[in-house]
């Protein structure tokens, strides 16, 4: 059988979304990354959101997102987009403003802006990817690393004498008055990724509706940094990761 | 609101004068002797008239990523801060510089290093004319002796800022932010539309209004041969605004036998000092920068031919001066004279430096 | 005509906000004025000071070494800036708990019982006034009362304006003090 006979639209089983450009992605293969940034912009383009919608990008994995998804962004110091999407919602109320930020950048760097601009209740949305490492600056130590996790910052395995705790910052968001939405969700199963989908439409009504912020995690994998198969990626943070950040939400009013 | 005549501290003026720019929001953080920059605003209300958002931040850091993400939209907006809290600002500064984009800064500088004190200095002057924070950048810096110039310069600073896509700064000393003068406030002009914004600045992001291309507001470019294209940009960019934009005052130059160099109200109490020269019979001019970056250096060269001698005074251990030497080389003795950790020198004082250091060396 | 003015003495006299009535009425006079305080907590040896001057021409330094008027208001203020006094110019100090009084042939000095005076008005919150009162007849210049009610004005807030005419009393009341 030819080729372009098979090409057609009733064998159609999946498309690119709108939003998502033709560009080849800088993602590693089995990042989290791509599929989130499928849904945010199947999410933005299916709510009528494209000509309102300003994206705050990151410093680390998704410093590029603005290469990828077809809206306005501004790309932020590390740690700060919360800042940034502060005043780009305050200026213009009528727009749609989400971060998207990795464990680096909400957690550690940028853990006083992410605390202040849910606890004012920013009219934002706050996607977090959370996969446990550095993957952008070569697989360190993130402040969610789990304990006894090896990362090229902590070889032998995070220790908790040397470095602490896991930081579930979520959950410290999710105690804030200005927070109206807080979920923890992953993408690694078509029912996950249908869910988180369904998650980050409902933190863009919230944003919409100025209910407050709104913060959606997705535990993610790193098989790259976490020097894994995909497949096995997928199995060890269902292990690991998962008793350490239990999925669903944890606030929802 | 008219043109009205009033009698305020030059931080109270910056928060009047912004208002009436019709600056679009204003972020900050509290350090004296600056605050009531912010405590002015928070009491004037304006989001209740212009509409312009005031926003106290948990951080400087925070504060300047506010600015640059409204500059980033188009927006006219603003913060505020002194000496310490300056240095936290610096890294979003570069940001700012580096992405283009139109912003104010006010610097009340206090004494430094560290958290030094809170009387007035102006040690920042490196800090603000030759970076500050990473890479090749300039801003351009305006230095106000007057509380009339805190009121000018924030329209000045706001005007330039958005005719070269470069941030400016207000470098102020704590005199001028606590001093009171007659001021004369500039009639309300009304904020831009959000339509106008969008032609003004059709590179801001803002959302893809009727289906433009998507605009991406970042100093981020990993192909070095690209970030070279960039960075002549910006060079390109500072040289028109040397041409163009270099200002400074001269004041009784022509006759004079030596020249006193100061910026900001240091030139005032220089002016002062030559009064009471001239009393004793003594000829001596002022040069006064008003820009900082871009340096008067043609005008400097100019003024010091035929002169016997130039003292620069500054509340620091000798950082303009290093400008001044460069324009004029070594063709006459310059000179430095300097008070720090807060002190004010008096004009006796800096009549005595000029003659033990110039006139009778 | 130009006055170079410091008032000088404790924190809580009313220092700083007497310096800004002062400005205020000569900006009413349509004088260039400046006000320049020592801001800060304790302040230069524990005394608040401000710097004001009224002027017909622009005003170069807000910051000056010697005064045409020091008004001194504790024995701090008097003994730093008594020196302070330009030849031929003027000293008014209040002589409530002073013990080493200025002595200097070469200006003149008013030594005012302002505290006193005061408490004679009953309200101890225009002593500062008081001492204005005493500046305003001491002084060369003779800024017109209308403007100096004006000055009032301007300075105070609104909800206070009620106050006006027992600041004018006290005004008054300094005048007769030299």
């Amino acid at each position: 059988m030819d080729i372009n006979e098979i090409i057609c639209e009733e064998n159609k089983v999946y498309s690119k979304p709108e939003l998502l450009d033709e560009v080849h992605m800088h993602y590693c293969p089995g990042c989290s990354h791509g599929v989130v940034h499928k849904l945010v912009a199947e999410v933005i383009a299916e709510m009528g959101l494209t000509d309102k919608t300003v994206g705050v990008s990151p410093v680390g994995c998704a410093v590029f997102a603005y290469n990828y998804i077809d809206v306005d962004w501004v790309e932020a110091a590390h740690g700060r987009a919360p800042a940034v999407a502060t005043a780009l919602s305050r200026l213009w109320p009528e727009n749609v403003v989400f971060t998207y930020q990795g464990d680096g950048d909400m957690s550690a760097i940028g853990t006083a802006e992410t605390i202040h601009a849910a606890n004012r209740g920013e009219n934002i949305v706050m996607i977090f990817v959370n996969n446990a490492i550095y993957g952008m600056t070569g697989g360190q130590m993130a402040p969610t690393t789990l304990v006894g996790q090896k990362t090229a910052t902590t070889p032998y395995g995070r220790r908790v004498d040397l470095n602490g705790h896991p930081l579930e910052i979520t959950n410290l968001m999710a105690i804030l008055d200005g927070t109206c939405y807080v979920t923890r969700q992953s993408v690694h199963t078509p029912a996950a990724v249908r869910k988180t989908k369904a998650c980050l439409k409902k933190a863009f009504e919230n944003a919409i509706a100025k209910k407050g912020t709104s913060v959606v995690e997705v535990v993610s994998t790193c098989n790259s940094g976490w020097k894994m198969s995909p497949e096995k990626a997928n199995k060890w943070m269902e292990e690991n990761m998962f008793p350490k950040y239990p999925l669903g939400d944890l606030k929802n009013k | 609101m008219s043109e009205e005549v009033r009698l305020m501290k030059g931080n109270e003026a910056i928060a009047h004068a912004a208002i009436r720019y019709g600056c679009d929001g204003y972020f900050g953080y509290p350090i004296t002797p600056q605050s009531e920059v912010l405590e002015t605003l928070e009491e004037l209300m304006p989001w209740e008239t212009t509409g312009m958002v005031v926003l106290q931040a948990e951080s400087e850091v925070a504060a300047i990523n506010m600015v640059y993400g409204g500059a980033a939209s188009g927006k006219a907006v603003m913060t505020s801060s002194s000496s310490p809290g300056v240095s936290l600002k610096q890294e979003g500064i570069s940001y700012i510089a580096a992405a283009s984009l139109p912003a104010l800064i006010l610097n009340v500088m206090r004494g430094g290093p560290g958290l030094g004190t809170i009387q007035p200095s102006q040690a920042d002057y490196f800090q603000a004319v030759k970076g500050g924070g990473h890479g090749d950048y300039h801003l351009i810096v305006l230095a106000p002796s007057t509380v009339q110039e805190m009121v000018d310069f924030v329209g000045l600073g706001f005007d330039l800022a958005f005719k070269y896509c470069n941030p400016a700064m207000i470098l102020a000393d704590g005199i001028v932010g606590q001093m009171m003068e007659k001021v004369v406030l500039p009639e309300q002009r009304p904020r831009r539309t959000d339509e106008e914004v969008r032609q003004q600045c059709p590179w801001a992001a803002n959302g893809r209004k009727d289906g433009r291309k998507r605009n991406i507001v970042t100093s981020l470019e990993l192909e070095s041969s690209r970030m070279e294209v960039i960075n002549h940009e910006l060079q390109a960019r500072y040289r028109e605004i040397e041409k163009n934009e270099t200002r400074w005052e001269e004041i009784g130059v022509e006759d004079a036998d030596y020249l006193l160099i100061a910026f900001g109200s240091i030139a005032r109490i220089c002016a002062k000092a030559q009064e009471m020269a001239a009393e004793k019979g003594v000829k001596v001019g002022i040069v006064r920068p008003i820009t900082l970056w871009p340096f008067p250096t043609e005008a400097i060269a100019k003024a010091a031919e035929g002169k016997k001698g130039i003292l620069v005074v500054e509340l620091n251990a000798g950082q303009m001066i290093e400008d001044v030497r460069l324009a004029v080389h070594d063709r006459l003795p310059v000179e430095h004279f300097g008070r720090m950790g807060g002190i004010i020198p008096s004009p006796d004082e800096v009549l005595e430096a000029l003659e033990n250091k110039i006139i009778n060396r | 005509m130009k006055e170079e003015i410091i008032i000088a003495g404790f924190g809580g006299q009313g220092v700083l906000s007497m310096g800004k009535i002062l400005a205020y009425s000569g900006l009413m006079d349509d004088k260039e004025v400046t006000w320049m305080p020592s801001y800060g907590p304790e302040q230069r040896g524990g005394t608040a000071n401000v710097t004001v001057i009224l002027s017909d021409d622009k005003i170069s330094s807000p910051v000056l070494d010697r005064y045409d008027v020091v008004i001194a208001l504790n024995q701090q203020s008097l003994d730093k800036f008594a020196p302070k006094v330009k030849e031929g110019g003027m000293l008014i100090y209040d002589t409530n708990g002073i013990h080493k009084h200025p002595v200097r042939e070469d200006i003149k000095i008013y030594p005012i019982n302002a505290m006193e005076a005061t408490l004679e008005l009953g309200n101890s919150k225009a002593y500062n006034m008081v001492v204005m009162g005493a500046l305003l007849e001491a002084m060369e210049y003779k800024l017109p009362m209308e403007n100096v009610i004006k000055g009032l004005k301007k300075s105070l807030p609104e909800r206070h304006h009620k106050l006006i005419p027992l600041n004018q009393q006290a005004i008054e009341k300094g005048r007769t003090l030299l």
